[in-house]
């Protein structure tokens, strides 16, 4: 059924859902602001899910604004881009986004206040070109999505085929959060613009921007763009959807079942059901990237909280210290004493999480720092025993059973959290927030999903082990049967010559001449296939072909096994095998010499268990990769959730 | 300069438990009005002395697992199970039945359980039927409701009677309890309305002859009425406060007047009807403070609904073809029994995994 929405087709709902003080006064009543260049920014390699990419400037290069720093490597990642110009005045280990305050390669620009540009490349008309080749700009020019994970806009929007609907996402539903707000009442000409780009390239049916209704300045900036449009365009109109305050209708889930009543499919994307949803400042950034070659290289990020005397929001280039907005904004950090328990969250109330340094930069995905004071959210009391209230049940956007999922948690009862879905938890905080027992439920959910995570990880660690370890044991299996049917040939041979050693000695004294000859020969040709002749040569050569054909034949089955396997390591396996071939191809061509055959074998048993041994080394590597990716995509779950 | 590390989200909602604890309390307020105006000072006595034992109860169970007592005194439900028990007997019932059925409740049903959350069945409807079993005589001793009682005790006697079983003039319960019908000859003892109406309809009288006594004024009997009135009046307060939803005194009170309903109509002259159902013995109070109790419920909003229905068509059937005139606390335990399994097939779909909404 093809989904039609007009601006007063009827809204469905989503179940739960909470609301909470919105708070976004006073940050929301003043204009953008615009502060002085910080006096350093901190770019970090890697700002979202994917690889850094591959750096192209050195410690003491000038750099333009916009210039990028790096080269996206194999998997397609998004380069970063030189915020502002200056100098690099290092690329050293620097504090990142994270809760837990790990350290990444950051490259430190200190601005020379010129703000010069490096050349930008627009493009001039979209229709000119290929949509690969105005996704290929896109990717060039940095976008990622704004409004949660950060996702790379090209691959999404690349990713998605026969969409019907492409949603505008500016409800930002969290508290305190106006950042989306301000842009869309300053700048909704420019979001709309991103937006009708976005459409061509999606080649989507209808438009819809949805807005919740706690934002009518946004709602009328909207209308209006859409009516100064009217006059150039005759297609299907955008539609503005004004959607009821309830959080957390701005999650992408939530959305599009507030819109449309479907629900995206379990472990799958809003495309398979002709949905792509894009935040409003992506589009915004979308529309600058393709209508000025503006790379990202800045968003505006809401700094508010009442430990701050001039709450607002703000243009911050990526890269500034979080400490020099809160310094901007009347934050005064000397004050802070470790009883006041200040807190300096990155994010909403609900889904951010706070900062142990103040060095860490603003990247894409940062919509907010709230420096809240302890009465407007009070620090969480001590956790009491659970009284089965459902209170979390009822409040569930997700329709999950957040007590049986503590109570699971607790018992570290892994197979029943999956049975009960714990991994479509999308972390939105209610059911804690709702709790009269001030249990931190979606602390357990997180600690739960780490360990089922390292479970997984472990498992198959132990499973490659477990492969290895068997491998070993058959070789050294065959290698001692080997061993023992040479020693049987041998020590038959040399009893057959003693056999016709001891007839022909008495043959000699009693019996016919021929028959002591033939023994003779006989004897003569036994020792000879014992001692290795030919026969036996060919017969070794074999067997270390084999062997190099097998281990080749592993590292294949291994590399194909493998999880996260790419191109790489296909690669891997074809040279593995190439050398394998190789070293059979020399062994079979070699002249009959003994040594030189066992060299050739070692030599490629030893390239085929190198080769073993990288794929092994890669697939551990993978996996740390994988945790990393999986926290971050942690910490920023909840698409679109601002 | 140090940050304060907390996990999100950093806001939460300032309702505690201890706080739902104090608006059922105060919710309750309405009914044990109402049952100090019709049935005496008795009541008082009880809930005090439950109340006490309860706190001292829970503050050596909570020692003897190593707990701090604080810990366990402050979310308020050993105030609240005590204070559901207490205007659940007998108002002039002799202290150690409170004693031992609020013992009874907290030490064994909720601590030997795991303590609070942990126990399956509803501690103060346990210990009620304790009591009942153990003590039924002391159990059913209710006196006439305030218009009928010839002799209504004063507030001394009351203590006297709730203490020593005797008046300071030495009469017993059961010769306070005795109204006076005009003869000396024929002075009876009044049972409760649902006591009175298992007993005629018993004997074979039909339920017109039945509600000939006297105290079936008004819609369901003297005194009554306005008890179960008052603890409606309180379970709307705890609608709207939201301190409980509206799962369960809904389905509860339909599935009990939907089985009133096709009793009236198919034995209309031997099953009392909707208005005796609903609104005498103890329903409301079942229906709004009893059945909501969320730690021996069901948890999801259907499973709700299941368990509340449940427990209204077991109290028909009790109050109709059982043994005891009122059967609130059996269909409550007996529906708590059944909580796991409900739970177990009640479970919402989760977002996504409908396959038709997808």
């Amino acid at each position: 059924m093809a989904i039609n929405i007009s601006a007063n087709s009827k809204l469905w709902s989503f179940p739960g859902g909470i609301h909470p003080p919105e708070r976004k006064a006073p940050a929301n009543l003043k204009n953008i602001q615009r502060f002085p260049l910080p006096p350093a920014v901190f770019i970090p390699l890697r700002q979202h899910v994917g690889e850094p990419g591959e750096l192209c400037v050195a410690q003491g290069d000038y750099v333009q604004k916009g210039q990028p720093l790096t080269i996206p490597g194999v998997d397609n990642g998004l380069p970063i881009h030189a915020s502002t110009s200056g100098t690099i005045t290092g690329i050293l280990e620097h504090p990142l986004n994270h809760p837990s305050g790990l350290t990444g390669p950051t490259i430190c620009i200190q601005p020379d206040g010129k703000d010069a540009w490096y050349p930008r490349q627009p493009i001039a008309d979209i229709d000119t070109i290929s949509q690969r080749e105005v996704l290929q700009h896109l990717q060039a020019m940095g976008i990622a999505g704004l409004g949660g994970a950060g996702f790379p806009t090209a691959r999404k929007v690349a990713g998605a085929r026969n969409i019907d609907m492409l949603i505008i996402n500016g409800v930002e539903c969290e508290p305190y959060i106006v950042s989306d707000d301000r842009l869309m009442r300053e700048h909704a000409d420019e979001i709309l613009a991103g937006s009708l780009l976005l459409q061509k390239l999606t080649s989507a049916k209808q438009l819809v921007i949805a807005i919740e209704d706690n934002k009518p300045e946004a709602a009328a900036a909207f209308m209006q763009a859409i009516s100064d449009l009217q006059t150039d365009t005759n297609s299907a109109n955008p539609v503005v959807k004004v959607v009821p305050t309830r959080y957390p209708s701005g999650g992408e889930k939530q959305l599009i079942q507030v819109l449309t009543g479907k629900q995206v499919p379990v472990r799958g994307l809003p495309a398979d059901i002709g949905i792509l949803m894009q935040n409003v400042a992506t589009a915004f950034a979308v529309s600058r990237a393709i209508n000025h070659g503006e790379p990202l290289l800045e968003r505006v990020v809401t700094i508010t909280g009442e430990a701050l005397q001039q709450p607002g929001t703000a243009w911050a280039l990526l890269g500034t210290p979080i400490e020099y907005l809160l310094q901007q904004s009347g934050f005064k950090a000397e004050e802070i004493k470790a009883e006041n328990k200040q807190r300096v969250i990155m994010g909403g109330p609900m889904m951010g999480f706070t900062v142990t340094n103040l060095q860490i930069p603003v990247i894409k995905t940062t919509n907010c720092i709230l420096a809240p004071s302890q009465q407007e959210l009070a620090p969480a009391q001590a956790e009491m025993a659970c009284i089965r209230c459902g209170a979390c049940e009822i409040a569930c956007p997700a329709s999950l059973l957040p007590q049986q999922l503590q109570w699971l948690a607790k018992a570290k009862d892994y197979d029943g959290l999956k049975q009960h879905h714990l991994g479509d938890c999308i972390e939105c905080g209610i059911c804690a927030y709702v709790c009269p027992s001030q249990i931190p439920l979606v602390q357990y959910y997180r600690q739960a999903k780490a360990e089922i995570r390292e479970q997984a990880i472990e498992h198959q660690k132990s499973e490659i082990a477990r492969q290895r370890f068997e491998a070993r044991q058959a070789r050294l299996e065959r290698e001692k049967e080997e061993r023992l049917a040479k020693h049987e040939k041998a020590a038959e041979a040399r009893k057959a010559a003693q056999e016709a050693r001891k007839n022909a000695a008495a043959a000699g004294d009693e019996q016919d001449p021929v028959k002591a000859a033939l023994a003779r020969v006989k004897a003569k040709k036994a020792l000879q296939e014992s001692e290795g002749g030919t026969a036996k040569t060919e017969q070794k050569d074999a067997v270390a072909a084999a062997v190099a054909r097998a281990k080749a034949k592993k590292a294949e089955r291994e590399a194909s096994e493998a999880p996260a396997n790419d191109k790489k390591d296909a690669v891997a396996a074809a040279v593995a095998r190439a050398k394998a071939k190789k070293a059979e191809r020399e062994a079979s061509e070699a002249p009959a010499n003994d040594k030189k055959d066992a060299v050739a074998a070692a030599v490629a048993r030893a390239k085929a268990k190198k080769a073993e041994r990288e794929q092994l080394a890669k697939l551990e590597a993978e996996h740390k990769n994988d945790i990393e990716n999986t926290q971050d995509a942690t910490n920023h779950k909840g698409d679109d959730n601002s | 300069m140090s940050f304060y590390i907390a996990s999100s989200p950093h806001h939460h909602q300032r309702r505690t438990t201890a706080k739902l604890m104090q608006l059922v309390l105060f919710a309750m307020l309405p009914g044990f009005l109402a049952q100090l105006y019709f049935f005496g000072w008795g009541v008082v006595f009880q809930l005090s002395l439950a109340i006490t034992v309860a706190l001292a109860a829970e503050s050596l169970c909570l020692i003897a697992r190593d707990r701090a007592p604080s810990s366990g005194l402050q979310d308020n439900t050993a105030i609240v199970t005590a204070a559901l028990l207490a205007v659940s007997i007998p108002p002039l019932a002799p202290w150690w039945v409170i004693v031992i059925g609020t013992l009874f409740s907290i030490v064994v049903v909720k601590h030997l359980f795991g303590g609070v959350g942990h126990n399956i069945f509803n501690p103060a409807m346990a210990g009620y039927v304790l009591l009942l079993i153990s003590f039924p005589v002391q159990m059913t001793a209710w006196m006439p409701p305030t218009g009928f009682a010839t002799n209504a005790p004063s507030f001394i006697d009351s203590l006297y009677l709730f203490l020593f079983q005797f008046t300071s003039e030495g009469f017993s319960l059961e010769q306070m309890r005795r109204i006076d019908t005009g003869s000396m000859l024929d002075a009876v003892v009044m049972a409760t309305p649902l006591d009175h109406l298992k007993t005629q309809l018993g004997q074979g009288a039909t339920l017109s002859e039945a509600l000939q006594h006297p105290q079936f004024i008004g819609f369901a009997g003297a005194g009554w009425q306005w008890v179960n009135l008052g603890y409606l009046l309180g379970g709307l307060l705890l609608l709207q406060q939201r301190v409980i939803q509206w799962h369960i005194p809904v389905a509860m009170l339909g599935a009990l007047s939907v089985c009133a309903i096709l009793g009236s109509i198919f034995a209309p002259d031997y099953l009392p009807g909707l208005n005796i159902h609903l609104f005498s013995g103890a329903t409301m109070f079942a229906a709004f403070f009893i059945a909501t109790d969320p730690v021996s419920a069901a948890t999801s909003s259907k499973g709700k609904l299941i368990y509340a229905a449940l427990i209204g068509v077991l109290i028909y059937v009790i109050r109709s073809y059982g043994g005891y005139p009122d059967a609130v606390a059996f269909a409550v335990l007996l529906a708590n029994l059944c909580v796991p399994v409900i739970d177990q097939y009640t479970r919402p779909v989760t977002y996504g995994h409908n396959k038709e909404a997808g």
